[in-house]
């Protein structure tokens, strides 16, 4: 079950012709799939299309009523791998995942899909991780359209706009035999707005009628001399194809005067940027009425030179908003006008940013710069001789402390680090790699373990020159969606086949976590239409690991630190996996909470475990929250003139992980820690038994008080 | 070359896009937030437009949603999809580093924010784990806040969700009412919680509570100034005693008589009154060799921390706080245990050979730590975490029992230790006393560096005696007193003394 449901926002994917849907972007593209008539679906969960593969998996009952197949496929490998049913069958199909990452792991696919051509049409949603917010690498998807041909749509980030380019993208693609992908940006995904809706259309083919009769074609095999040929079917007929399509159907979209001496080209993404932009100038109106002509380019490649070149007719100067390196667009233009000989001047990466998200001020400052030079009588007086001081505010940069993400409170992996960190603080610093997921928290202060992080999956891959063995050994993180994402056969399967004998610790939090909390394999939950609970290290044995540690309870930090010592040092040659399971804390707690509640309305008895810290034991020397990180565990200062340092102190979100109790043990801290269990619902015996202990208690306590000088009770 | 468009008036309709940015830091429902204001905006024939960053940063880390509103048109307008600096006109930042970060980002101008901004803390890892004072200072914040808003509106909307046991969201979605930086009813607010269907009640009483708030200033949280500030008590003859002592302090230079109170408070507390005498006297053989001149510096310091160097946390210390009666009272308040609940205690003891040993007599105790097969023995016999059920009599007991050994504390190996230590330190830091007082002062108050248990506990004695060790570097120097707080300081910054190896070697690199 994933950490977000969509059970009620899927109910208005069935409305219909002239009805309006009002909601976030994501959903507005599964709808316009199921108007497009799209015969299956898939993908691999990420940000910021996690939401799109929950949706899609929560509208399962209502694809299936349409006759339009689910699957929540393996990686990105294996979503775009199931293109291929439109190779040969007239079935539109769309996979989404996460881009550039996911578009790299689905690149072998999509480069032989891409050969081939496809017959139905093919769509790849693509949530381009890019600018604030995003958690991984900052790279393009755009080369990949680029060296392989595909079609690459950024619609304006509306939800018309984007809902048409499901239409556009599906239809772009049947007519020109090409897969196309559909690029929608972080904030799109989540950009809220409304679009009218259509019927849905079940699929004309379904899958399962096509299967019924199947069809082969060795000429759309990736294979001498196919292959040949398919490079100069994309060049000499799909990639006409497109451009006709495009030009035909009007893709792309010229806003603003007819004649103009100067004017914008920009990805359909960036536009609102633009717009708003121009609107702080005073340049165009609430509705993006622009002064200056706007070639709005919602096929990003191929770039349709004849439209390009009508709009630069009579223009002298002409501005590139493309965000992100390299500038792929505003090269090809720039070879377009050079070799046409064209006097016109274009700007681009000179007046904007060649790196970085263009940000509104990024984008303010970047037209205003071209407007300085293109056309600086346009800008209004304020711009052009700025006479305002803007007023002092302090300078707050060294005060405020950054705030990257973290483990959450109560998280199970927690522990699994302290436990790593007891062992270094033993044995030393070792060599570990981490891997895509929850875990890289870990390379994070305070725990700090962990130095690279090559890909999903490839921790121990990311190990693999230290294979060979050395003083001590390396250590390597894997996530159990990594482990079963790639990380089996590319990472397990590669330390098997080397004869390794270094060290994996994989992180099974039952959930891919960090993208939300959808299944995997080894999930322990019952899913309905998934088959979960395929234990890891059954995996583990398939492939020939001999040397495996289960951990059942990742909060024993004893016990890791002891299994991860041993790990290290055993006489024993090969693979060592320890598996650590124990279930995601923010899961754990959305499943239970309720039903812990609703148990102590009943009135039966619940126990409610929470930690706190004596404050006049604890001294205040934090080494506790340096093996935590805890949101729960704080500090706070004490009333108190004789102390200097705030004291630790745990909040009421604890959630009674038992970490903290842990690490006070294993680490041998301090005895300021205590766990208070809170007894709901007790029963008679149980009260009448405390009731006993409670008058021997407070007899020894009164004994002792009528004989010395104490501390007055605190006021509760 | 420049070609003239004709110019239009730019469209007035622009500047009547609201903007409103919610900063949050993962898991406060900043979600939550921005879709009530959707919502209402909507309801209230608003064009609206909401968007986030899901992702990562959701998890504990800075997050940011962003909302985009207009009255009356007939089309769809544009909208951006994040904020820009400089043009935000309500910022509500749920907790008080974001505030700050607001204003870094250049979201807070004065010609138009309204800055709606919960003045609790959620201390970000790096304040945490500094083995000192890493605390991000608030007040500067809450200066720049004053400058940079238009309107302004600070409080802990934390507190005031808690307490009606709701979620901060709750609150600043009524502070955001309250403000009147949006022109919609208060009962508009109020359809849209009630819209969403789930704690609606909890959530409408937090709403309450931050509409007030925004209207009527910040309630601060009483201040418990008429309750008595704490005192000793006990039988009446030992009363006697603790009243001659506290009779004592008063002849005590005024300055120093605050701290020596408390101080004395601590001791006594942690032995008996015999104890406080003891106390008494060290801190007015300091007395005699300071002077007004100086402010009694040297004195206040002492009194500070020959308490803290007297009171050590020796395993009886802890075993007396964790079985003395107001403790369980405490723990069912923070634990909000009512009255039918039963509240079961698990406390966690790890001891070491180390702390056996010291529990022994001086002399036994001193060859017993010596000698490291008999060490090992302790460890192999003792050394394993403890989880003590002190809900029970039989772990109770135990403490209580070994609470119980003060009279017997005063033979122990640790206070000897303790003892010696104390002296070495007082006699060091007065050592220089005559010729450079305030480095005597810096000397005492190393003292701060001891604290902890076991390992850490060492790590803190083994700073404490490199910072220590540095006088003989900085001694007849001007700015020695100066050089000694930066080192203590570099110490408390990190665990492993980083910072203060590398303070070290400047101070090497100019003697």
């Amino acid at each position: 079950m994933a950490e977000r449901s969509f059970k009620a926002e899927v109910e208005h994917l069935r409305k219909g012709d002239g009805d309006v849907f009002t909601g976030e972007g994501i959903l507005a593209i599964t709808k316009a799939l199921l108007e497009n008539g799209v015969g299956y679906v898939g993908g691999y969960q990420g940000a910021p299309i996690s939401h799109l593969m929950d949706v899609l998996a929560d509208a399962e009952e209502l694809m299936g009523e349409l006759g339009v197949r689910f699957e929540a496929n393996a990686s990105e490998a294996a979503a775009a791998a199931m293109l291929a049913a439109s190779v040969h069958y007239p079935i539109r199909g769309a996979v989404t995942f996460k881009g550039p990452v996911g578009v790299n792991v689905a690149s072998d696919a999509l480069a032989n899909l891409c050969s081939s051509g496809v017959n139905g049409g093919a769509l790849i949603i693509v949530g381009e991780d890019y600018g604030e917010g995003s958690s991984i690498m900052q790279e393009r998807s755009h080369g990949f359209a680029m060296k392989s041909q595909f079609w690459m749509l950024d619609p304006r980030p509306n939800l018309p706009s984007i809902t048409k380019a499901v239409k556009d993208g599906f239809e772009l693609s049947e007519a020109s035999n090409t897969p196309v992908m559909l690029m929608v940006r972080i904030r799109s995904c989540h950009v809220t707005g409304s679009f009218e809706t259509r019927d849905n259309v079940p699929p004309p083919l379904s899958v399962k009628e096509a299967i019924a009769n199947p069809q082969s074609d060795f000429n759309r095999v990736v294979l001498p001399p196919m292959s040949y040929v398919h490079e100069q079917d994309k060049i000499k007929n799909r990639w006409p194809a497109a451009e006709k399509f495009i030009m035909e159907n009007g893709l792309n979209e010229v806003f603003g005067p007819k004649d103009a001496k100067l004017g914008i080209v920009v990805q359909g993404g960036m536009y609102n940027g633009v717009i708003r932009a121009l609107q702080r100038l005073g340049l165009a109106d609430v509705y993006g009425q622009s002064e200056i002509p706007i070639y709005c380019l919602n096929v990003t490649y191929p770039i349709v030179r004849d439209e390009f070149d009508a709009f630069c007719a009579g223009k002298d100067h002409v501005l590139v908003v493309e965000e992100g390196q390299p500038e792929h667009i505003e090269q090809m233009l720039g070879n377009f006008l050079y070799k046409a000989g064209a006097k016109l001047k274009l700007y681009g990466k000179d007046v904007l940013p060649m790196a970085g998200e263009y940000t509104g001020q990024v984008m303010l400052d970047g037209v205003t710069a071209f407007l300085k030079k293109a056309a600086p009588d346009m800008l209004p007086g304020q711009v052009r001789a700025p006479n305002q001081e803007a007023p002092a505010i302090p300078d707050l940069s060294k005060t405020v402390p950054i705030r990257p993400p973290g483990f959450c409170t109560g998280c199970p992996e927690r522990p699994i680090f302290a436990g790593m960190k007891l062992v270094e603080q033993e044995l030393g610093k070792h060599q570990i790699t981490g891997d895509i997921g929850c875990h890289l928290f870990g390379s994070l202060p305070p725990f700090e373990i962990g130095g690279a992080t090559m890909g999903y999956g490839l921790g121990p891959a990311a190990n693999a020159a230290f294979d060979g063995g050395g003083e001590r050994r390396a250590i390597s993180m894997l996530g159990d969606g990594g482990f079963w994402h790639n990380g089996l056969s590319s990472s397990i399967g590669n330390m098997v086949f080397n004869k390794s004998d270094n060290v994996v610790v994989i992180v099974d939090n039952y959930y891919s976590a960090a993208t939300g909390g959808q299944d995997v394999l080894s999930s322990r939950a019952h899913n309905d239409t998934k088959a979960t609970n395929n234990p890891i290290s059954a995996a583990l044995k398939g492939v020939g690991v001999e040397w495996i540690r289960q951990i059942d309870h990742t909060y024993d930090v004893g016990k890791v630190r002891d299994t991860v010592r041993e790990a290290l040092t055993t006489h024993f040659k090969g693979p060592k996996v320890i598996v650590a399971s124990s279930e995601c804390m923010l899961n754990k707690q959305r499943r239970e909470k309720p039903i812990r509640n609703k148990a102590i309305k009943e009135g039966r008895r619940v126990d409610v475990p929470r930690f706190g810290v004596d404050a006049d034991v604890c001294t205040g020397d934090h080494a506790c929250i340096r093996l935590s990180g805890c949101p729960s565990l704080s500090l706070k200062r004490l009333d108190d003139p004789l102390r200097d340092d705030p004291i630790a102190h745990i909040d009421q979100t604890c959630v009674g992980c038992g970490n903290c109790g842990e690490v006070a043990d294993a680490a041998v801290l301090c005895p300021s820690f205590y766990r208070a269990d809170v007894v709901h619902n007790p029963g008679g015996f149980e009260t009448w038994r405390a009731g006993l202990r409670a008058r021997v208690i407070g007899w020894l306590q009164r004994r002792r008080d009528a004989r010395r000088v104490r501390m007055q009770d605190a006021p509760a | 070359m420049n070609m003239v468009l004709p110019r239009k008036t730019p469209d007035a309709r622009v500047a009547q896009i609201t903007k409103l940015a919610v900063m949050a830091v993962g898991g406060q429902g900043g979600g939550v937030l921005t879709s009530w204001i959707e919502v209402v905006a909507r309801a209230q024939g608003y064009s609206c437009q909401a968007t986030s960053v899901a992702g990562v940063s959701q998890r504990t880390g800075a997050t940011i949603y962003y909302v985009e509103m207009i009255e009356g048109v007939d089309r769809q307008p544009v909208f951006a999809l994040a904020p820009s600096a400089g043009d935000v006109d309500v910022l509500i930042a749920a907790e008080m580093m974001e505030v700050g970060r607001a204003i870094i980002r250049g979201f807070v101008t004065p010609d138009r924010t309204v800055l709606i901004g919960s003045t609790h803390r959620a201390l970000a890892v790096s304040e945490k784990t500094m083995p000192g004072d890493g605390i991000a200072d608030a007040d500067e914040v809450k200066a720049a806040a004053e400058i940079a808003a238009q309107q302004l509106i600070l409080a802990d909307m934390d507190r005031l969700a808690v307490d009606q046991g709701s979620v901060i969201s709750a609150s600043l979605f009524g502070a955001l009412a309250g403000s009147g930086a949006l022109p919609f009813p208060r009962e508009a607010y109020e359809d849209a919680i009630r819209a969403s269907g789930k704690g609606v009640d909890a959530s409408l009483r937090a709403f309450a509570a931050g509409f007030d708030t925004a209207r009527n200033g910040d309630t601060p949280e009483e201040e418990p100034e008429d309750t008595p500030p704490l005192e000793l008590v006990g039988p009446a003859r030992e009363m006697g005693k603790w009243q001659a002592l506290v009779a004592r302090t008063e002849s005590l230079p005024k300055p120093v008589q605050e701290m020596a109170r408390a101080g004395l408070m601590k001791v006594v507390d942690f032995q008996d009154c015999a104890y406080g005498g003891q106390y008494l006297d060290r801190l007015e053989q300091i007395i005699a060799r300071d002077e007004a001149a100086q402010s009694w510096a040297l004195s206040t310091a002492a009194a500070k921390y020959i308490a803290n160097a007297m009171a050590y946390d020796d395993i009886i210390r802890v075993a007396d706080l964790k079985t003395r009666q107001p403790r369980l009272t405490r723990i069912r308040a923070e634990m909000g245990a009512g009255e039918a609940n039963l509240v079961e205690l698990t406390e966690f003891f790890h001891p070491r050979a180390e702390e056996i040993a010291s529990l022994m007599p001086a002399g036994m105790g001193a060859r017993w730590e010596a000698n490291p097969k008999r060490m090992a023995l302790l460890n192999r016999l003792f050394s394993k975490g403890r989880r003590l059920r002190t809900h029970t009599l039989r772990s109770f007991v135990m403490l209580h029992f070994l609470g119980g050994l003060k009279n017997y504390r005063m033979k122990t190996r640790r206070h000897e230790v303790e003892a010696a230590h104390l002296d070495a330190w007082l006699s060091d830091s007065l050592a220089v006393l005559e010729s450079d007082y305030a480095l005597a002062v810096e000397m005492v108050k190393n003292r701060r560096l001891i604290k902890g248990y076991s390992d850490t506990h060492a790590r803190g004695l083994t700073k404490f005696g490199t910072v220590m060790g540095a006088a003989a570097l900085l001694e007849g120097r001007e700015d020695a007193a100066d050089w000694m707080r930066r080192l203590r300081e570099a110490a408390l910054q990190d665990p492993d003394g980083t910072a203060l190896e590398g303070a070290l070697k400047t101070v090497r690199s100019f003697v």
